[in-house]
């Protein structure tokens, strides 16, 4: 049973990494693709 | 005075239609002044054709060749529509279709001015066609299937009872890895079929609003458990691959039925051939399914099937099957939708094989979860489904086999 938590606490941990290490490498279509005088936000 | 200025305006105005030039009569089969650079024939123009509209009432294709090759007028040239400084919305559809417009655009995409995509109409209709129909009757089956058996089989139990010796059969980062691995699929799984299926049965049960949530959390958990999932993909496969290397005890458990019809117990090692054939299953349809899933992960950056088709191509492949060679001039709209289709099917298939997993290893077999459970399995247990793998223990490593009785 613990390895089962610690296997699904692993699955959160590598996906939020996953999430701002991406973000921060520029990942989403938004960022590869539109230059910054078509983005608002 | 005024008033004949006012009657000369009126006769002017009425008399300026005589000095116009004739208007095209659409009805006529003259051809029509302007329409394209040599005068053609209304025919042989991009223009729609009484005739096409027959066909296609008749069900058969427009003449592509011809409306791809002549794209009609320009502001200029438009019947009529000179003046007004535009081209009529028919032609200018026509151009964006077969890319043939000037688009300008601000995304860095260089796919970007493709706005009609008409090669891709076949991939909608198959991804909210046969892929839904076939993929979910799949999965419903198979759980048809699980069920039937297990009415019939019922549960496969431990000869003899539990002994309350205990044998360790894999080790805490061997158990963790399968969770990560287990966890992250199911994750997907869910997300996937959502993603495929929301539009067509969440809308209309939950709402649009409903959907629109629950596919974008969908997409970000898709796209970064995608992680977890490949590297425990690369841990079990390491982990395992020496245990699951098909060897001549496989045979006798194939001609055994696995012990799952009838009362024998066939021999086997740590994993028995049942057993290789899902870890088989999940390391290629998982890595197939992986590569994929990184094409659509970074769009247009991993081009895939132009190379494998050319591949299969040369190989012959499509022709064993009756069909025609497969198309190795993709657009990378082509690429990313075969890349989607692919996935998916990969994705449907493995959900089948897992069911399957998931059923034996709890439902269908007692003890059967003790070994990813606390990781220790009954020694009965052991004997009955790894019989070859507990004698190599017993003589090998007796360290690995408690007295402790199993969780």
């Amino acid at each position: 049973m613990k390895a089962m938590l610690s296997g699904f606490v692993a699955i959160v941990i590598i996906g939020v990494a996953a999430y701002f290490t991406l973000e921060s490498l520029g990942f989403s279509s938004q960022d590869v693709y539109s230059s910054p005088n078509v983005r608002v936000d | 005075m005024l008033r004949h200025l006012m009657a000369l305006l009126t006769v002017s105005l009425l008399a300026m239609p005589m000095a116009a030039s004739a208007q095209t009569d659409p009805t006529s089969d003259a051809p029509i002044a302007g329409t394209s650079v040599d005068d053609a024939p209304a025919t042989s123009t991009g223009r729609q054709t009484l005739e096409d509209i027959l066909a296609r009432q008749r069900g058969e294709e427009p003449r592509n060749p011809v409306r791809s090759e002549e794209l009609g007028g320009d502001a200029l040239s438009a019947p009529g529509m000179g003046p007004l400084g535009a081209s009529s919305d028919s032609d200018i559809w026509r151009q964006i279709r077969f890319n043939d417009a000037d688009i300008r655009n601000t995304t860095l995409n260089p796919t970007g001015d493709v706005l009609v995509q008409t090669g891709g109409i076949w991939w909608e209709d198959f991804r909210e066609g046969p892929l839904r129909t076939y993929g979910g009757w799949l999965l419903l089956a198979t759980i048809v299937v699980l069920g039937a058996f297990y009415l019939i089989r019922g549960r496969i139990r431990i000869d003899g009872g539990k002994t309350g010796t205990s044998v360790l059969r894999f080790k805490f980062i061997e158990r963790m890895a399968h969770w990560v691995l287990a966890g992250s699929f199911i994750l997907l799984g869910f997300t996937g079929l959502f993603t495929l299926f929301g539009r067509k049965y969440l809308i209309p049960a939950f709402g649009h609003e409903f959907n629109s949530v629950l596919l974008t959390g969908s997409k970000y958990i898709h796209n970064n458990v995608s992680w977890a999932f490949m590297i425990s993909l690369l841990m079990v496969f390491v982990m395992w691959v020496w245990h699951n290397i098909p060897d001549k005890t496989d045979l006798t458990w194939f001609k055994q039925a696995g012990g799952i019809i009838g009362s024998k117990h066939p021999p086997a090692k740590k994993f028995n051939a049942g057993q290789k054939i899902i870890f088989w299953s999940v390391i290629v349809l998982g890595v197939s399914v992986s590569v994929s899933g990184l094409s659509l992960l970074f769009p247009f950056e991993m081009p895939l099937f132009s190379h494998t088709f050319e591949v299969l191509n040369g190989w012959g492949v499509s022709g064993w099957f009756g069909f025609d060679a497969l198309p190795v001039n993709l657009a990378p709209q082509e690429e990313m939708q075969f890349a989607q289709l692919w996935h998916a099917i990969v994705a449907f298939l493995m959900m089948a094989v897992i069911l399957g997993h998931i059923y034996i290893g709890t439902l269908g077999m007692e003890g059967a979860y003790d070994a990813m459970g606390s990781g220790l399995v009954d020694e009965n247990w052991a004997h009955q489904h790894h019989s070859l793998w507990l004698e190599h223990l017993q003589a090998e490593k007796p360290g690995k086999i408690r007295t402790d009785p199993a969780e």
